[in-house]
């Protein structure tokens, strides 16, 4: 017994090193896995304050170009508005069963991050807003990522350029669908996976959500094609995607609620049982 | 509370938010970020317990990960960096060390540049490897320990210049 005690009191520091280390290798282990409830992100009250306060000031420096983005969102919105009057107004919809599919909240971004393999966004919305994981974050452009944490009054969002997001996506001309990745080397370029040998891919198509996953609705951009090569087993194509948003400059975001979501995930359900 | 605790709270805060709100974003060239931060653990008083120190930097590397999202690997390599301080202090400074005697801010500058670039070194190895978490991609990790690592013992060396006091 004298002898353990002498041996920890002798190796004391080497053993706290190590006690700490490890709870640090865990946490970094933990997250690494994918949709784990993590204790240490960054949607908390203080990092919170700190990142609302330094946006309140950051946001001065861009508001030209910001103003840019909102007008030219605004005239496609407009767009979209005029041409579908005309057939608005022809038909009648009945408003008891059509019911809107998906809620969309506006959020300001706190933090982004593009340098690292694991980035995250954080959000200025939280539980409070009714803001809950695996919600969908867009902005005009195309998608940004997925709710990862919330806390009341913030949330934080896997960015797609993360090495462990993974989100459905299709060639827009025809309905072949892949999986959407990245690895961790550019923020302008993301890569579709498993896209099958018999889709016909050409250099500068568009990619957009798939709308097999119950986050993203159907046809919303992500990027064109810059090239393209056979995997490995020679089965499918690895797809090289420009992404149309500028994954370095985000300010704005929309924040996506598929309302039946509940729904699909309990059909699903019912299906593997 | 003394001033040794009380100069050494305050830069604790200060190089936090530093590094949270400015240099966590720098981004030069897509992903060179300096991580000045350690310059705490640096600059952290010899003569204090190491268990002290071992302690501080796990919480300092745990805020750093809790504003950047990920998950351990700052507090990992920060409790590493002060885990082998004393080595460093060793193999930088020689005997001024053996006597307790190092004063940051009248050492030669090239045992400060030695001292500051080999700990950083280890440093950002430890973060990348942990942050990749990939041994394929290797040379990932080799790419941006280099080039984060002269960006931080430069910026690292100017600070500690520019505010020690008394300096010839």
């Amino acid at each position: 017994m004298q002898q353990i005690l002498n041996f920890v009191i002798r190796n004391k520091t080497f053993l706290l090193f190590l006690l700490l280390f490890s709870i640090a290798l865990a946490l970094t282990i933990q997250s690494h896995s994918y949709h784990r409830s993590k204790f240490i992100n960054s949607a908390n009250f203080l990092t919170g304050g700190v990142y609302g306060t330094m946006n309140s000031v950051d946001q001065y420096f861009d508001l030209k170009t910001k103003n840019n983005i909102l007008s030219q969102e605004n005239q496609r919105l407009r767009e979209q508005l005029l041409n579908s009057h005309a057939t608005a107004d022809s038909s009648y919809i009945d408003s008891t069963f059509s019911q809107e599919s998906y809620r969309v909240t506006v959020a300001d971004v706190y933090k982004n991050s593009y340098s690292s393999t694991n980035n995250y966004l954080t959000l200025n919305k939280g539980k409070n807003d009714s803001i809950k994981r695996d919600f969908g974050v867009i902005t005009s452009n195309g998608i940004i990522g997925i709710i990862d944490n919330t806390s009341n009054k913030y949330a934080t969002a896997l960015s797609i350029l993360n090495v462990k997001s993974k989100i459905n996506a299709k060639i827009k001309s025809t309905n072949h669908i892949g999986s959407l990745t990245w690895d961790g080397k550019s923020p302008a370029f993301v890569q579709l996976d498993d896209v099958s040998q018999f889709a016909p891919v050409k250099v500068g198509d568009t990619i957009e959500t798939g709308g097999e996953s119950s986050i993203f609705p159907k046809g919303i951009g992500i990027g064109t094609i810059i090239s393209f090569e056979s995997d490995i087993s020679g089965d499918t194509y690895t797809i090289q995607v420009k992404l149309f948003n500028d994954m370095t400059n985000v300010g704005t975001v929309y924040i996506i609620e598929n309302l039946d979501r509940t729904e699909i995930s309990l059909l699903e359900q019912r299906n593997n049982e | 509370m003394n001033s040794v605790a009380g100069i050494n709270s305050v830069r604790f805060i200060l190089l936090l938010l530093l590094q949270v709100v400015i240099c966590n974003h720098i981004d030069f060239l897509g992903y060179i970020n300096p991580y000045i931060y350690i310059i705490f653990i640096f600059l952290f008083p010899i003569r204090e317990e190491r268990l002290v120190l071992l302690l501080i930097s796990f919480l300092l590397g745990m805020l750093v990960d809790m504003f950047s999202d990920s998950g351990g690997v700052h507090a990992a390599a920060a409790v590493s960096l002060a885990y082998a301080r004393p080595v460093l202090l060793k193999s930088s400074f020689g005997m001024l060390y053996e006597h307790q005697s190092i004063k940051f801010s009248t050492t030669d500058i090239g045992s400060l540049i030695a001292y500051i670039s080999l700990g950083t070194v280890i440093h950002h190895f430890i973060l990348f490897s942990l942050e990749i978490f990939n041994i394929s991609n290797i040379l990932l990790v080799l790419k941006k320990t280099l080039f984060s690592s002269i960006f931080t013992t430069l910026l690292s060396v100017l600070i500690i210049i520019l505010f020690s006091r008394n300096r010839k």
